[in-house]
């Protein structure tokens, strides 16, 4: 099995050009029926679907400042501990990855709800008289969606974290630079590879997020994901999700494109 | 404890708080699932069985856990027989658009699931697979490729092909050297490519949500459950859920060539 081994792939390469390439160009060739552009002026220019999209890009931003506040303290904390806590460290950023995201969704509504935990917390503290709006609006959807996204921020950072050379950390703390200026002047700058993969990460898997503005939207917070599903569902208008879908696809590939061009240099080291 | 720098406790205070955080949907599910109240609440008034019972009495339930179970065995095991070759092509071959394949490849977890989820929807339902169950497993199978891929090309990169040579000049065929040598070899990446491809397809909603019609995964299910009523037996499903996921994480951890070094 060496040399100019082709043949292995081609099994692999019809089923994705059958069920993947075949039918994402056919339905996004639907978005240009008529011979128009039509379809993408709705999509760009009515206010309503505007606003759609701006919501969509207004969450993926926050979503990925808010990971990245949280990430790196976990991250740094996971890359500078001994091995034993760090192994737990990971079990717990891993434990959540791989639990159903239906199920963090249903814990959440259980945790958001009117009549939910916190709210009850809260209520029972003397707090707050009436239940504070936590679920079906832009706060459930974003602690949603940064639960779900955080481990993606967590790993690379951490991965960064642990390629800064000891001996340079050993060395400005041998020149007494406080842990302040450590963390700033040397961590920071040696692990912006890290932190800008994490970014780029989360915020192009937010752009496409799904199932949880569905659920815990409530119907109220409408992401691009949610807009598609919409259209082909229950308006049965395809042209006008293939638009979108366009829409979505090529942000998600601007997105990388210009990621890559920016860690071209360092070329992954 | 003692002698840590200021800077170092506070990190590690804003740690623990985050790891609360991550763990608050597991520590909210566990104790709902076992709660004796007829509806929710919580903290739970006493303990009880009742909401495992009820999963484990209603057949739709039943049935749609099954259906999970072999769509993703069959999803594994699909994903192994194409995605295997693919790797050992990819990392071995040298020919004319194997980049152009690597991105291909890989191309199922950078487009959105909700693009992929729609646009093999448009063509299922005109060849009429909606619902039909190895429709699904092909779709899954597209979605848990790039899985085996990443995992095998990282262990093929890492085989040490002398091992292979030396068979072959025993006079070992290509098939015996690669039967004997090679794949045993790979065992633990293997091992690791098959479970990431179940749970890929066992843990789906989104694509299962447009193709599985009136045939419920166990997702699709779940989705449409908390879409109509927070009933606690959904907690139930979920611990059941979050045990069995924990126990092919430890089957990998175990038997398979673990998650940090493939994450290279």
């Amino acid at each position: 099995m060496s040399g100019r081994v082709a043949w292995p792939a081609l099994p692999a390469l019809i089923l994705l050009l059958v069920f993947f390439l075949f039918p994402v160009v056919r339905m996004l060739g639907f978005s240009l029926e008529g011979g128009t552009l039509e379809w993408y002026a709705k999509a760009l220019g009515e206010g309503l679907y505007l606003r759609v999209m701006w919501n969509t890009f207004e969450i993926a931003l926050l979503v990925t400042l808010v990971c990245l506040l949280l990430g790196y303290p976990l991250g740094f904390l996971i890359a500078t501990t001994t091995p034993t806590w760090a192994t737990l460290g990971f079990i717990f950023v891993l434990l959540p990855l791989w639990t159903s995201v239906l199920v963090r969704t249903y814990a959440w509504m259980v945790l958001l709800g009117r009549n939910g935990v916190f709210n009850r917390l809260l209520m029972d503290a003397g707090i707050t008289s009436d239940p504070i709006p936590m679920l079906h609006n832009f706060t459930g959807v974003l602690i949603g969606m940064v639960h779900v996204l955080l481990p993606y921020m967590v790993l690379p950072i951490y991965g960064a974290v642990r390629r800064v050379d000891p001996a340079v950390v050993a060395a400005a703390a041998g020149l007494s630079a406080s842990n302040w200026r450590i963390f700033w002047r040397i961590y920071i700058p040696l692990t912006l590879n890290g932190i800008f993969a994490g970014c780029v990460l989360v915020f192009v898997l937010s752009l496409g997020f799904f199932i949880t503005p569905a659920l815990l939207g409530g119907g109220r917070v409408i992401m691009i994901a949610v807009l598609i599903e919409q259209q082909v569902r229950e308006a049965l208008n395809w042209p006008f999700a293939a638009a979108l879908s366009a829409v979505l696809l090529v942000a998600t590939f601007a997105v990388y494109a210009l990621a890559q061009r920016f860690t071209q240099p360092e070329a992954r080291t | 404890m003692k002698g840590k720098p200021l800077s170092r406790r506070l990190l590690i205070v804003a740690g623990a708080l985050i790891y609360f955080f991550l763990m608050l949907p597991i520590l909210v599910v566990f104790p709902i699932s076992l709660s004796s109240a007829p509806y929710l609440q919580f903290p739970p008034p006493g303990l009880s069985w009742q909401w495992y019972e009820r999963y484990l009495d209603d057949p739709q339930w039943i049935d749609a856990t099954w259906r999970s179970l072999y769509i993703g065995g069959a999803t594994a095991v699909l994903a192994l027989l194409l995605g295997v070759p693919l790797a050992f092509s990819l990392v071995r071959g040298r020919y004319f658009g194997r980049v152009l394949v690597d991105r291909l490849a890989l191309a199922p977890i950078i487009v959105p699931t909700i693009i992929l989820s729609v646009a093999v929807y448009g063509v299922f339902a005109k060849l009429k697979l909606i619902g039909a169950w190895y429709g699904l497993v092909l779709a899954h199978t597209v979605l848990a490729l790039p899985f085996v891929v990443l995992v095998m090309t990282a262990g093929l990169r890492d085989f040490d092909r002398s091992l292979e040579q030396a068979a072959e000049g025993l006079g070992a065929s290509r098939w015996r050297t690669l039967s004997r040598v090679t794949l045993p070899l790979l065992r633990p990446s293997l091992v690791s490519a098959g479970l990431l491809a179940f749970i890929s397809s066992f843990d789906e909603v989104v694509v299962a949500l447009f193709l599985a019609g009136a045939n419920m995964t166990l997702p699709k299910k779940m989705f449409d459950n908390i879409l109509m009523e927070i009933d606690p037996t959904i907690a139930s499903v979920s611990v059941i859920q979050i045990l069995l996921v924990t126990v092919v994480m430890v089957l990998i951890g175990r038997f398979g060539r673990g998650l940090r070094d493939s994450a290279r």
